[in-house]
């Protein structure tokens, strides 16, 4: 899978009271919790965010709460990616299950500004900063995350053990 | 076999003599939890994966403690959802009004957590139960879902520091002291994806709830888990709590540790962090120094809303007043610490200072309600986050520290040493 799109940056231990405050932790509606993503430090941010659009932060993105309400916020907002040093263990975890990329690359973290146009492999791991002409290669996924990827996130993992993965005919096969 | 104390309960958690740091397991769980906010995520989750009923009614605990009693429509339609599933899925460990208490301090008291377990809560202080010995972290709510629905969770193991503790505290140093110098030491990502294991003859200086406030803050440096050994005071107060049933797990003599830290008690100052970041820890010394005037003060959380937390602020509060203008919100973190505090005559105390008891409920730590902060405003809380916007307004402030540090500083009107209040 191949994304495109611009790129928002951010700085280190981006938490989650920022990227979804608790005040509006009274809903868990995707589409809600999108017009409030990254209010406290990026007032703008859903104005401006565009379908396809990639976040870079520092260290330790995501760091904070287990609320899952933040991954479901960025990738409701249209974030294609999150490109990052390190995320917070939770905020990585829940990424994962809930379907949304995140990658770790140090030099896409520091290199990338806000603003340049990226294109992302997920296959091969290669960043591609078009803006730039520069090319970074991210850590490749473990092969128990590739499994959660490819069932398309935890529900899909869970499903296929509960119940056996369907062929393309419908059939189950264990 | 060099495992960490975490690796050996995991181990046994996935049928394994042993596991290896970076190795990704799928463990059986103890205990699976979940609050009002992020359980309405997981039942989704959960009917979502088709998933008929959970996996054992006894191993799931649903608390609503963050927006409870419930403070508008929208909170009181999740507490809904909540109920309801609870009731069909006939959960044995449902918590609500009447019964509830801040998750973290109401599962060890109701002994429904114990040394050896494996849990997972949709919530990221899970890492509290630590304390008794168990592996416990916070997890999502789509990993709650997952729990409920197979008794499984994905886990990658991992690697240690270990904190060699020594000495005896003074007076007025406790659990969130050590925790906030560990923390203000290593940084927020200090022990990011590792587990901080504790160890050393001053353990046993050390409270039950001490530990808990220091394995619950553990997620505050970036860790998986804190987790202490288990000795005669775990023991003492699992047994209280009618639990026979533990397992005692140690890690091996020759356990392998990335980093090792000491942390002499003995040499410990009350210790407070800045905003925005826990790690931002200035000695009481130095803080009283910078002249911070504060307008509220919260005590409790589930970080120290526990019956030490409270007496210990209550011999600082007999007989004085809080500071004009310094609204002063304690909070008793369970239905059974808010009796011992009626028995003890500790709310006769606070209520005559000038503060307010409430019933429990997480509200003012996330900014929910029960004590937002307006523009400019400045809180010393004995809570675990003190984020940009953590408990209101964008250009507030949140000073963490201990609950004695809190009382003395809701009597100041701003932030001092209790030592000389």
């Amino acid at each position: 899978m191949i994304v495109k799109g611009k790129t928002f940056k951010y700085g280190n231990n981006i938490d989650t009271d920022v990227i979804i405050p608790a005040r509006y932790l009274n809903t868990s509606e995707p589409s809600e919790l999108a017009k409030f993503c990254m209010e406290d430090i990026d007032k703008d941010f859903s104005k401006k965010v565009q379908i396809g659009d990639i976040i870079v932060g520092g260290k330790n993105f995501g760091c904070g709460s287990s609320r899952e309400h933040a991954p479901i916020a960025i990738k409701a907002s249209g974030i294609s990616c999150v490109i990052a040093e390190s995320f917070g263990r939770i905020f990585y975890r829940n990424s994962f299950n809930i379907g949304l990329p995140i990658i770790e690359c140090t030099e896409a973290s520091k290199k990338i500004e806000a603003g340049n146009e990226i294109e992302i492999d997920f296959e091969t791991g290669k960043i591609y900063n078009i803006t730039k002409n520069e090319v970074y290669m991210a850590v490749p996924f473990p092969e128990f995350i590739k499994k959660i990827i490819y069932s398309e996130g935890l529900v899909g993992y869970v499903k296929d053990k509960l119940y056996g993965k369907k062929d393309s005919e419908g059939k189950t096969c264990r | 076999m060099k495992m960490t104390m975490t690796q050996k309960i995991l181990a046994a958690h996935c049928g394994r003599d042993a596991v290896k740091p970076g190795e990704f397991v799928e463990i059986d769980l103890d205990m699976v939890l979940g609050n009002d906010i992020t359980t309405p995520v997981a039942i989704k989750e959960f009917w979502k994966m088709d998933a008929k009923e959970v996996f054992d009614k006894a191993k799931i605990a649903i608390v609503l403690d963050h927006f409870t009693p419930n403070k508008d429509i929208k909170s009181a339609q999740q507490s809904k959802e909540c109920r309801e599933f609870a009731q069909q899925m006939q959960i044995k460990h449902f918590y609500d009004v009447g019964k509830m208490g801040v998750e973290h301090a109401l599962l060890p008291e109701k002994g429904i957590v114990k040394a050896g377990d494996a849990i997972i809560g949709a919530d990221s202080h899970t890492c509290t139960y630590g304390a008794l010995g168990a592996f416990s972290t916070g997890t999502g709510s789509t990993d709650m879902a997952a729990g409920m629905a197979t008794g499984k969770t994905w886990i990658k193991v991992p690697g240690a520091i270990k904190v060699l503790i020594s000495g005896k505290p003074s007076k007025y140093v406790c659990g969130k002291d050590v925790i906030l110098h560990l923390i203000g030491r290593i940084g927020v990502e200090g022990a990011r994806y590792k587990s901080i294991e504790f160890f050393g003859e001053g353990i046993k200086n050390l409270s039950m709830d001490d530990r808990f406030t220091i394995a619950n803050m553990a997620v505050e440096a970036g860790a998986k888990n804190g987790i202490f050994p288990v000795d005669e005071k775990t023991m003492e107060y699992m047994q209280a709590r009618g639990n026979k049933t533990y397992k005692i797990f140690a890690a091996d003599n020759d356990a392998d540790y990335e980093e090792e830290i000491e942390i002499d008690l003995s040499a410990l100052r009350p210790t407070v962090a800045f905003p925005h970041l826990p790690e931002n820890t200035k000695t009481i010394d130095e803080a009283e120094k910078e002249n911070i005037k504060i307008d509220q003060v919260v005590i409790g959380s589930c970080t120290n809303g526990r019956i030490e937390d409270m007496r210990i602020a209550a011999q600082i509060l007999k007989g004085k007043a809080v500071k004009t203008n310094v609204r002063t919100i304690i909070i008793p973190a369970t239905q059974e610490i808010y009796l011992q505090c009626i028995q003890e005559g500790l709310t006769d105390i606070f209520i005559q200072s000038g503060a307010v008891v409430s019933t429990p409920t997480c509200g003012p730590c996330l900014g929910g309600y029960m004590g937002i902060l307006a523009s400019g405003e400045r809180a010393v809380t004995t809570t675990n986050r003190n984020f940009v916007g953590r408990m209101g307004h964008v250009t507030s402030e949140v000073y963490l520290a201990s609950p004695a540090v809190a009382a003395a500083s809701a009597i100041a009107g701003k932030l001092v040493n209790p030592e000389i209040v």
